[in-house]
């Protein structure tokens, strides 16, 4: 088996990025942009996860059949997550009799 | 599966396909992970969509240098985990069994640093339940967010008590020479699940400690 | 062919060579074993259920101990005897042996699943005779977390426990498909039951998880008292509703998929046909199990749910329905112009078939919003999942038993009386379940211990039937182990059938294949010139 081997240079640069955005996390998180704040929070987050997955995870050379399961996690948990808020963002939209 | 040489369990035809399926079979394990720790993201989502002041106030008593502390830890644990199974692969053990305790030694300073945290919330009468002693405005919805905190941090520490745990494992059977070029699934898989719950820890830290910091 | 000739059965004796096995085939047994257990015990509490409703004031029990009845009915049932049955035992054994592999890919994490099944369904049983369970099987709040003073807590974390005995089954199915299949062996020349089996595993692994995390949150609100599901206290019990039903739903396709799959392997076998439109059965199974994550607001349509969103999902489930449909159809097709042989297996196929329609037709007037306000929480509902269930998953389960009988055991079962239990058991249970159709579309809710006494009728006829149908499931417990000592031995291939499963002695050696086989032909090659497998 040949493994593919990341050079130490890729590692430590991830790292590098890695704590860079969290310092930028941080740092965007106590200027006040409004509901901008926490779409940057989760786009930073998942810059980060991304860069965990690809890299130290080994999701860049890893087959297809894996990146698709690991994307497919990710689907469902938006699944659940938006089919939910949809009931619970829209409850009161629409006047029925008697309730809500 | 005892000696490198008989590293082939009998079901397998070869170590490529051991190979193959122990990482995707970690990697089934980790979509469940997903969907587990998914659970809590989403009456977390739910809850901080209708109670967005309760979140924010809630949010404002976590202690975000620890967390912030605590995510540079993990971050790092994260990446000496990745290169012990990098020195696997190159067939250097002494590195792999070095860079192993490093990252339980880091697991274990971020534990540490939560240990301390949950201290200061016992200290000031935050543990949901009874004894819950919040006298801002929503006191309620806050304890719906402490209780949001403590279920999804315990749950992460808990997976992290394991992870050192299974390093430990690791590391002695890196010490013993289990591990070469040719075979080091094991490792690669620990390797897996450690990343997993850097990546919950990503989440968790701005969702949980950074809402709504300049209110 | 001699009596003791190796096989998975007799290599090793002694209860530590069973209860230490990593072979997938007794794994298979074991899980047989405990839930047959199960689920006689769940045919009691059923039965103490029908017994009851025989009159309008109730007959045995008053309406707290009736509460735990179908409480305990329904979580045994379902958790502890539905989702594993056709996986855990069916599965277990048939996915090696039908790829060419000599076992899964993870026989330990097998052996595993098994022990936390014990565990799980022992804390459940511990929960049962301790006093039980009184919020229906669904556990809705605030009633289980903070007002029901019956034993949750260690029935939740027994159902949390046979969560992961799910999980694990689900990944070694899929790790084993993937990467364990013959030479020759591609996706599309996989039998059907392996299609509905990954399937399958793909909601157990996207499912399960979060079933486990809600019943631990429902932990933690009774331990500590907190609001999570409590209005009283912040929390929005719908929100748990949301959470259970994201697993609960799919669950339902848990248990009929695989059914599903037996009736593929079933037909084609017993019409002498290839299967009808193999790619639209394959692909069917798969969109089953995606879209059947879609629609799980379905059950929350009276609960206050947003209207808007009612609409989506009650849309989203009647797509669901199609391509249920898209079998149904394929089957018949095969049917059609076949060389049928009413064996028992293929009865089995054809009471399924026309049960589970029925079930899925009625799932379609629920699905709709304004039928629903008036059916949800009556008898309609309860005969709809029962006819899917029962009439549906049960028979699929049974007939699948029947067709693999003779590779697991080596035996005949006597196919007169098999025929005959499996006639009792369709009549049976129309008997039980059709006038529940009328009572629910009358108005009798469900889950009520007594009734106007102008629903009794019907009752009568219900409870009736499920005698009949008591009787029917205990007839193949009788014969099949008789069969075990006195039936006849079977050959590898009683049936005729196409499969590599077949190209093994019955019952087969622990490593299933002397040599890996190579596949050259599609599955089902029955067609009328003769067709040899070339293994």
């Amino acid at each position: 088996m040949t493994p593919h081997i990341l050079s130490l240079k890729k590692y430590f640069g991830v790292y590098g990025a890695l704590i860079a955005l969290t310092f930028a996390t941080v740092a965007i998180a106590s200027v006040n942009l409004g509901p901008l704040n926490v779409v940057f929070a989760l786009t930073i987050a998942a810059g980060k996860a991304a860069l965990v997955g690809l890299f130290f995870m080994h999701l860049i050379y890893t087959s297809h059949r894996t990146k698709i399961m690991a994307v497919a996690g990710l689907v469902w948990l938006a699944i659940l997550i938006a089919l939910t808020l949809s009931d619970v963002l829209t409850r009161g939209w629409l006047p029925v009799s008697g309730q809500l | 599966m005892s000696e490198a040489g008989s590293a082939l369990a009998t079901q397998f035809d070869d170590l490529d396909q051991q190979h193959d399926a122990a990482t995707l079979g970690m990697w089934i394990f980790l979509v469940t992970e997903i969907m587990f720790f998914g659970g809590l993201f989403a009456g977390y989502a739910v809850y901080r969509s209708i109670y967005p002041q309760a979140f924010a106030a809630g949010s404002r008593l976590c202690e975000i240098a620890l967390g912030a502390i605590n995510t540079a830890v993990l971050i790092s644990s994260s990446l000496t985990m990745a290169l012990a199974v990098r020195a696997a692969q190159v067939g250097r053990r002494r590195a792999v069994v070095v860079l192993l305790v490093a990252t339980m030694l880091l697991g274990t300073a971020f534990l540490g640093i939560k240990f301390v945290e949950y201290g200061h919330k016992y200290a000031e009468h935050l543990i949901p339940g009874s004894g819950f002693a919040y006298t801002g405005p929503y006191a309620q919805q806050v304890q719906l967010f402490v209780c949001f905190y403590f279920a999804m941090t315990g749950l992460h520490a808990l997976h992290m008590v394991i992870g050192v745990g299974l390093l430990g494992v690791m590391a002695v059977l890196a010490a013993r020479g289990r591990f070469t070029p040719a075979h080091y699934s094991p490792l690669e898989v620990a390797g897996l699940y450690w990343h997993f719950v850097d990546l919950v820890w990503i989440f968790l830290f701005p969702l949980l400690y950074l809402v709504d910091l300049h209110k | 062919m001699s009596e003791p000739r190796e096989s998975y059965l007799n290599a090793g004796y002694g209860l530590k060579s069973w209860l230490l096995t990593t072979d997938h085939k007794r794994i298979a047994l074991l899980y047989l074993i405990s839930i047959t257990l199960l689920f006689f015990v769940g045919g009691a509490l059923a039965g103490l259920i029908r017994v009851n409703l025989l009159t309008p004031q109730g007959l045995l029990v008053g309406a707290e101990t009736y509460n735990r009845l179908f409480t305990m009915h329904g979580l045994i049932m379902i958790f502890f005897f539905l989702i594993p049955s056709i996986p855990a035992v069916l599965g277990n054994f048939l996915v090696p042996m039908m790829i060419g592999a000599r076992d899964l890919a993870f026989p330990r994490l097998n052996l595993l699943s098994w022990y936390l099944f014990v565990v799980g369904s022992s804390l459940a049983i511990v929960s049962a005779v301790t006093g039980g369970v009184d919020t229906g099987w669904t556990f809705y709040t605030p009633y289980s977390t903070t007002y029901s003073n019956s034993h949750v807590l260690p029935m939740a974390a027994g159902i949390f426990i046979t969560g992961f005995s799910s999980i694990l089954t689900g990944l070694n199915f899929i790790v084993t498909i993937h990467t364990m299949r013959a030479p020759g062996l591609t996706w599309f020349r996989l039998p059907l039951f392996l299609w509905s089996t990954y399937a399958t595993s793909i909601i157990f692994i996207l499912g399960t998880p979060v079933i486990a995390i809600t019943l631990a949150l429902v932990g933690l609100e009774r331990i500590f008292g907190v609001g999570i599901f409590n209005p009283g206290l912040g929390g929005d019990p719908v929100l748990f509703q949301h959470l259970f039903w994201f697993y609960s739903h799919p669950a339902v396709y848990v248990m009929i998929l695989p059914a599903m799959g037996v009736v593929s392997e079933i037909i084609p076998c017993f019409a002498r046909k290839r299967i009808f439109g193999y790619s639209f059965v394959a692909f069917s199974s798969v969109a089953i199990a995606v879209l059947g994550f879609l629609v799980w607001g379905h059950h929350l349509f009276v609960s206050g749910q947003s209207i808007y969103a009612g609409m989506v999902f009650s849309f989203l489930s009647f797509l669901v329905a199609i391509p249920s449909a898209i079998k149904v159809f394929n089957w018949t097709a095969t049917l059609y112009k076949g060389s049928i042989a009413f064996q028992t297996p293929m009865l089995y196929a054809f009471g399924f078939i026309g049960l589970f329609t029925i079930g899925g037709l009625t799932g379609l007037f629920v699905a709709s919003l304004a039928v629903d306000v008036h059916v949800h929480d009556t008898y309609f509902v309860v005969a709809h999942f029962h006819y899917i269930m029962v009439g549906g998953a049960v028979m699929g389960y049974l007939g699948g038993i029947h067709y693999w009988w003779p590779k697991i055991s080596g035996r005949l079962y006597p196919e007169a009386w098999a025929r005959l239990s499996a006639v009792v058991i369709f009549l049976g249970f129309n008997l039980t379940f059709f006038p529940q159709f009328l009572l629910g579309y009358l108005g009798m809710p469900r889950r009520y211990h007594a009734y106007p006494p102008e629903f009794q009728v019907l009752h009568v006829m219900s409870t009736a039937g499920s005698t009949i149908l008591g009787f029917g499931y205990l007839m193949p417990l009788v014969y099949l182990l008789w069969s075990l000592k006195y039936g006849p031995l079977a050959g590898s291939n009683p049936w005729g059938a196409k499969g590599l499963e077949w190209q093994t002695p019955s019952p087969p050696p622990t490593e299933n294949f002397e040599h890996t086989p190579v596949v050259t032909e599609e599955a089902y090659a029955y067609s009328g010139e003769e067709a040899e497998q070339h293994v």
